[in-house]
């Protein structure tokens, strides 16, 4: 396996800034922002510094509303999802590192309405990549790539912060 | 042993049966453990469900009574969102084979996906996974007096909260150990998980014809037993065998085993006080015991449903559909 690593930094500025502009076109004061385990965490620990936001960063590992959990199986190690007490009738903003299939999204949004009903969900992403099976689109968008088959893009940390695109070396069939 | 092992795992060494402790290995024991773990955090959601068995059809199939047990395998299966039929069956003693195979072709016949059994015969869970068609899962919820694998990690999963690791731990089984099929699966489990030492307490008349093959440390006072131990488990005295007179009276009983403040001075002092329920207040513990800061009790009651929830998950993963399994038949 050979990577390229990619400066992290300009998809995470132009991230920020396009959630800033969002919150503030739709002139939402107190979002809660929740990152997906386990990239999304650190992505939404970034940006919860950089956009100065006051509610406490909350987490969500989407591990029991994944749906191939009867083909991949059950990971012994999920992480705990934090979420502040009520998240009804506030402003989510849900982040991840990479949106591919659309279907991480997809299970965080079932698992998100489990604990209560939010005014409204906005998704935030560092990278994007072609792909997508279900009709899901990120509102702040990092970066877009385009990857060559047997190509993936990785988010590695959480300190240093890297972002690279690795190829394997026996290409998936 | 072996066979019991191919029974109860895939060929990818997963879990497919839970039937018993033996033949499993620590670190299955471990991943049950770390599942239950995490799928604690559901009760804190204000919907209390996930959707890992959704459509799922789990069959509770009682040929004993059960409350505790029963109850905790519906709670545990409806928040994985599955589908649960409850049914209780009186077993006659006479048409039992056959009417347990045939009662088996009609729920397979419906669709069922799990069996959850509870039979007054040892070995009753393995005949039925063995009969049982391939897509079907079965799990033990104790079977006469061979073993009770969930009771024993719903046991060995409130010990890890109370105490962290089992390395160093010693804990004491005290009561009918001869004819307890939770005391059984309890000794394997945490045998398997490290604990150094595991003693057992109980008067001569109830203590297993060949305790050696446990490696349990043998003890016949109570008082002598319980010097420093970190866990102390009782179990329920079952009113039965005073009647087939292995016991002198329930008074007496309670005067050499029963568990009070003053003998549990002897343990450690945080030591932590178990019972599988339910429990018998001035037979086998003191309600002073049994209600006090080192009691855990009721935890262990709640413990049982995400134990229970992370055990069904586990065997029914990597199962292929129904239909493609049928047409390989």
């Amino acid at each position: 396996m050979n990577a390229k690593e990619l400066d992290i930094n300009p998809p995470l500025n132009h991230v920020a800034e396009s959630l800033s502009a969002l919150l503030e076109s739709r002139n939402i004061q107190h979002p809660i922002m929740i990152g997906i385990h386990t990239g999304g965490v650190w992505v939404a620990q970034q940006l919860h510094q950089r956009l100065r936001l006051q509610e406490p960063l909350g987490t969500l590992d989407i591990s029991f509303y994944r749906d191939d959990f009867t083909r991949v199986g059950i990971n012994p190690q999920v992480k705990p999802s934090t979420l502040p007490p009520s998240i009804d009738d506030r402003h989510i903003i849900l982040v991840d590192d990479v949106l591919y299939t659309g279907r991480t999204i997809r299970a965080a949004m079932n698992e998100l309405f489990d604990y209560g009903r939010p005014a409204s969900i906005m998704l935030a992403v560092l990278v994007e990549r072609d792909g997508r099976e279900l009709p899901i689109q990120a509102d702040a968008l990092g970066q877009h790539i385009t990857l060559e088959a047997g190509e993936q893009v990785k988010l590695q940390g959480p300190e240093p912060l890297t972002l690279s695109i690795t190829r394997l070396r026996v290409p998936t069939a | 042993m072996k066979k019991r092992n191919r029974l109860q795992l895939d060929e990818q060494g997963r879990l497919k049966h839970f039937l018993t402790i033996e033949g499993l290995n620590r670190q299955l024991l471990i991943d049950i453990l770390d599942t239950a773990e995490s799928l604690t955090s559901i009760s804190e959601q204000s919907i209390k469900k996930v959707p890992l068995l959704r459509g799922k059809t789990i069959v509770n199939l009682f040929f004993e009574a059960s409350t505790r047990t029963r109850t905790t395998f519906e709670l545990a299966a409806k928040r994985l969102s599955a589908d649960v039929l409850n049914i209780n069956i009186q077993a006659s003693a006479t048409a039992k084979g056959e009417t347990l195979l045939d009662t088996l072709r009609n729920l397979e016949a419906m669709h069922c996906d799990m069996f959850v059994v509870r039979h007054a015969d040892s070995g009753a869970a393995h005949f039925i996974a063995q009969h049982a068609a391939p897509h079907i899962s079965v799990i033990n919820a104790g079977d006469g007096q061979h073993a009770h694998p969930t009771q024993a990690m719903l046991d060995m999963f409130t010990i890890r909260r109370e105490k962290g690791e089992f390395h160093r731990l010693t804990v004491a089984i005290v009561g009918d150990i001869r004819h307890s099929r939770v005391a059984r699966s309890q000794i394997h489990a945490l045998s398997m998980l490290g604990v150094e030492d595991i003693r057992i307490i109980a008067p001569k008349t109830l203590i297993p014809t060949e305790p050696d093959a446990f490696g349990v440390h043998v003890f016949h006072d109570l008082r002598e037993g319980l010097r420093d131990v970190d866990v102390v488990i009782m179990l329920r005295l079952q009113k039965e065998r005073m009647r087939g007179a292995s016991l002198p009276s329930e008074h007496e009983y309670f005067q050499r085993y029963g568990l009070t403040e003053a003998k549990l001075e002897l343990a450690k002092p945080d030591v932590t006080v178990m019972h599988p329920g339910p429990i018998n207040r001035g037979v086998e513990i003191d309600s002073e015991v049994a209600d006090g800061p080192r009691s855990v009790i009721l935890q262990q009651v709640s413990h049982g449903i995400a134990v229970r929830m992370a055990i069904m998950a586990m065997a029914m993963q990597q199962r292929p559909p129904e239909t493609a399994e049928g047409e390989r038949r």
